[in-house]
């Protein structure tokens, strides 16, 4: 169990076995869809028919479109960058108001306030997008019955996407900035106003500073988690699909090594992005 | 005290009647107090007398309920922290992270907006007297706990504040490195000149240190004296048991002749000391302080009348620290054991008699609390 | 601070915090639970009834299906609980110095691709034309292509696989805390290592357990594209169901009831799990 206690070869031998496997069984369904973004044949299979990078450079005319080329692709792809861009900045905003509400203040119905703000993390995603799908677009659909006036912001789209995604993203952020907050130690604020700085001085020039590894990581966290999210996207969609719901739609029509590149694409900027992040938070710890 | 307000007049800081309190219990109970420029103040207390309270208010991170703060003759009350001459070394020191030494010494002056290369020179300036030349580029964390205190103490000297705060800042170090920052504070303070004012749980830190000792208790002062008077002349029983060790005789007072007592144990034995609270009477409960050095050991059968018989329980040897435990009248008692050949050798259980001088003992009215 | 200056940061404070949750959650979902009550009389007349819950109730189709969808995924949350833990010990108390920390981000990278990367993944390894299949029929265990896709077993795979992450990182916090004295103490005192286990490492290790699990159990729960994707013709899920309500059949009505039941379903659980292990949402979330 220990390394103190002594075990059985054959237990440590099973042991070594099982993490072993553990570990082909989390890398093999990634190492495969990479692999067959480079297989030169028309779907994503064996046997290897030799290495090509047809399915990111291809411009058609030879009857394949790599993914460079591939404009419903790409624009979705900015779309989704756009979605995340706004999820980021909106729920790292919150994020850190919510951890300085939660951390620095008393107030009546703190706790219960707390376990609301968690709630988020417990509701299903396609709930949440369920939810206001029916809230907002029922919405701007009375008021169009009524006043004939149109809410388009509320009809099925990119800011309602965002605003399903905010609503559960932002937990995740504040919790992140709340557990490097609760780290801080106040006397670095009263030391700041004593050697002369005023409240406003000493937030800016000593807990803010201790607070942008988390702010960054909360950031990138935003980030990533708007970009894969599919279960609240797909319920506020329009007519701008982001990526992962594109994605789906191509793969219900049958799969290419396309959706392979994109796949591959996405891993390594995800794998830069969160390591980036990593990189950032640790000197702080 | 005749020079009172001669003494204000050249005070750095000067308390009147502060108090502070919480709900119904007053951590800070009419103080008053005046610190002369240039002095090492302590205040002494154990933990939750309100010491670190007081210090607070001097900071300005809290307000007095009553009373007033004066600095150089400036009332301070609704004066910001951060725009008081005053200070502070906190417990945990307080560096900031995030920032390298140099940044931790430049903070306080680029609120005060003092040019880069005039910040510099006062920077490099400062590690030098503290003894940490060249270490600007250093972090915090990567300095030992020394090292640490003395850029915590540059932090604040390089801004040439009128008082220093210092909130027991030697409690994280071990006791070796205590030891020789406890001189070596002693000899910053002397050098900068700046008036500071030091609060701490631990006697010898105070003792050693300090020009006055402030022992507090309750959220009061029990006595405001040099380290000599309060060691020599306790006022109080709290004193006399607080500072330095002392073994503490309750009794019944029997006879008061010209300032000496004589009090009566609860097993008939009789011991004498000079009267340190006024008016005792006899048939009054009383108790008697004498330090363990002030006793000495003789044989029962050499002892005169004065002398308290008493019985070895264990001998306790730590160097020149070294004490032998003793029961008298169902009372323990400690006396010192000189290392220097002239200590009788002792066994558990052996019978002997206690000796002292009565000047050298303190006797107090009241049974122990 | 004065009192003033503080009312007003508790203000600016707390007037984000509040326009998110209400507008955001507490608005949109109470408004999603209204319009499960109505019952629309025609296109243009609404009244307030509990058709929709009859209908679920009465269509073996919605029940079943959301009955599926729980056992399904309490028998996944198990599952990942199961593989999880042998796992994170090694992590966490096993793995030394560089090793400890690549093993755990290993267990991180597969979770910077999105859901839908990680099913197309396994469909190109289990479906008829995959990896698997070809593999097993060039060793000559198979005569032709072998079906591995489309079944109950398979989106169990992809689920606990989606799930993994969830339940590892918590436990390695947890088991990461545990005092080895206490380990060597049961074992001192007579322990074997299942009364170790049992007695000293699952009950050190519960808040790691309950919050992995809670959130193993709502990933499951709420997830859409591997059931879909991996699953067979008649394993469908409750996500599904609410999904087709509100996109291709534009009953909103149906479809809210079904959201409000899952919610309820999910709710319940968490609540239960909390409950049964004397742990508290502030501290297996927070």
């Amino acid at each position: 169990m220990i390394p103190s206690v002594p075990r059985s070869r054959l237990f440590d031998g099973l042991y070594l076995a099982y993490l072993v496997a553990f570990f082909i069984y989390l890398a093999l369904p990634l190492l495969v869809t990479a692999v067959f973004a480079f297989n030169d044949a028309p779907f994503p299979s064996l046997p290897w028919q030799g290495f090509t990078l047809d399915w990111y450079l291809a411009d058609g005319e030879q009857g394949r479109t790599g993914l460079f080329h591939d404009d419903g692709l790409l624009s979705a792809l900015w779309v989704s960058v756009q979605v995340a861009f706004w999820v980021t900045l909106v729920s790292v905003a919150l994020g850190c108001f919510n951890a300085v509400l939660f951390e620095r203040l008393q107030f009546r119905g703190k706790e219960l306030l707390y376990i609301v703000m968690l709630l988020p993390l417990v509701i299903p995603g396609v709930i949440l997008g369920v939810s206001i799908l029916v809230f907002y677009s029922g919405m701007a659909n009375s008021v169009s019955m009524q006043w004939q006036i149109e809410l388009d912001l509320f009809r099925p789209g990119l800011p309602l996407v965002v605003m399903g995604q905010v609503a559960f993203i932002t937990t995740l952020s504040t919790l992140v900035i709340a557990a490097r907050l609760r780290k801080f130690d106040r006397q670095l604020e009263e030391a700041a106003l004593n050697l002369g700085a005023t409240p406003i001085v000493a937030w800016f020039t000593v807990t803010l500073p201790w607070l942008l590894p988390a702010i960054g990581g909360a950031a990138a966290m935003a980030f990533l988690m708007s970009f894969e999210n599919f279960n609240t996207t797909v319920m506020l969609t329009g007519s701008d699909t982001p990526l992962t719901v594109a994605l789906f739609n191509r793969l219900r029509e049958g799969s290419t090594p396309v959706l392979n590149a994109v796949a591959l694409l996405l891993m390594v900027a995800s794998a830069v992005l969160a390591l980036l992040a990593m990189g950032r938070s640790r000197p702080g710890h | 005290m005749a020079d009172a307000n001669a003494a204000t007049e050249t005070a750095d800081l000067v308390c009147d009647r502060l108090v502070r309190r919480f709900g119904d219990t007053r951590a800070v109970d009419e103080i008053s107090l005046s610190v002369p420029a240039g002095s090492f103040f302590s205040i002494l207390g154990p933990s939750g007398c309100g010491k670190t309270t007081l210090l607070r208010l001097l900071a300005g991170f809290d307000r007095p309920d009553d009373g007033d703060i004066l600095i150089r003759g400036e009332r301070m009350n609704e004066v910001a922290p951060n725009r008081r001459p005053v200070n502070m070394v906190f417990q945990h020191l307080a560096l900031f992270p995030t920032m390298s030494v140099a940044d931790n010494i430049a903070y306080g002056l680029k609120r005060q907006k003092v040019a880069a290369p005039e910040r510099r020179r006062r920077i490099a300036e400062v590690l030098e007297q503290v003894g940490l030349p060249g270490m600007e580029d250093r972090n915090p964390q990567q300095l030992s706990g020394g090292q640490r205190q003395r850029v915590a103490l540059a932090r604040c000297l390089v801004l040439r504040p009128t008082l220093l705060l210092l909130d027991e800042p030697l409690g994280a170090l071990d006791l070796k490195l205590r030891e020789q920052m406890k001189v070596e504070l002693k000899h910053l303070q002397k050098a900068f000149g700046t008036t500071f004012v030091y609060i701490t749980h631990d006697q010898s830190e105070a003792m050693v240190m300090s020009d006055q000792v402030a022992v507090m208790r309750q959220g009061r002062f029990d006595q405001v004296a040099s380290p000599e008077t309060l060691y020599r002349h306790p006022e109080t029983p709290f004193v006399a048991g607080f500072v330095g060790d002392n073994n503490c005789l309750a009794g019944t007072v029997v006879a008061q002749d010209d300032g000496q007592v004589t009090l009566d144990l609860a097993d008939g034995s009789r011991v004498r000391g000079m009267a340190a609270s006024p008016d005792l009477q006899p048939g009054q409960p009383a108790q008697l302080f004498v330090r363990p050095e002030s006793l000495s050991l003789v044989a029962t059968t050499a002892a005169g009348e004065a002398a308290l018989p008493a019985q070895v329980v264990t001998t306790l040897f730590d160097g020149a620290n070294s004490r032998v435990e003793l029961t008298a009248a169902g009372q323990v008692l400690f006396a010192r054991l000189p290392q220097d050949g002239s200590a009788p050798s002792l066994d558990a259980g052996q019978t002997l008699a206690l000796q002292w001088q009565p000047s050298l003992a303190r006797v107090f009215a009241g049974a122990p609390a | 601070m004065t009192p003033g200056a503080g009312r007003l940061s508790l203000a600016l404070l707390l007037t984000p915090f509040l326009l998110w949750i209400v507008l955001l959650v507490l608005l949109p979902h109470a408004e999603m639970l209204r319009v499960s009550f109505q019952v629309r009389e025609s296109w243009d007349t609404l009244d307030w009834g509990l058709t929709q819950y009859r209908n679920f109730f009465e269509e073996a189709y919605y029940w079943r299906t959301f009955l599926r969808t729980g056992l399904m995924s309490l028998f996944t949350t198990a599952l990942t609980l199961l593989v999880a833990f042998p796992i994170a010990w090694y992590i966490a108390r096993l793995a030394r110095g560089r090793s400890r920390g690549v093993l755990f981000l290993a267990c991180l990278v597969p979770f910077w691709a999105s859901e839908l990367v990680r099913t197309y993944g396994w469909m190109i390894l289990l479906r008829e034309s995959g990896v698997f299949s070809a593999l097993l029929q060039g060793v000559g265990l198979a005569d032709g292509p072998v079906e591995m896709l489309y079944n109950d077993a398979a989106v169990i795979i992809g689920l606990v696989y989606n799930g993994l992450l969830f339940m590892v990182v918590p436990l390695v916090t947890t088991l990461d805390g545990l005092d080895e004295n206490l380990v060597e103490a049961g074992y001192d005192l007579g322990g074997g290592h299942l009364t170790v286990l049992r007695e000293v490492v699952v009950p050190w290790a519960m808040p790691g357990i309950v919050s992995g699990s809670i959130v193993v159990f709502m990933l499951t729960l709420g997830s859409y594209l591997t059931p879909i994707l991996m699953g067979g013709k008649d394993s469908a899920w409750f996500t599904q169901q609410i999904f087709t309500q509100f996109i291709t059949r534009f009953n909103w009505e149906q479809g809210a009831a079904l959201g409000v039941l899952l919610l309820v379903l999910s709710s319940l659980m968490v609540w239960l799990g909390l409950k049964l292990t004397g742990q508290s949402l502030r501290k297996v979330m927070g």
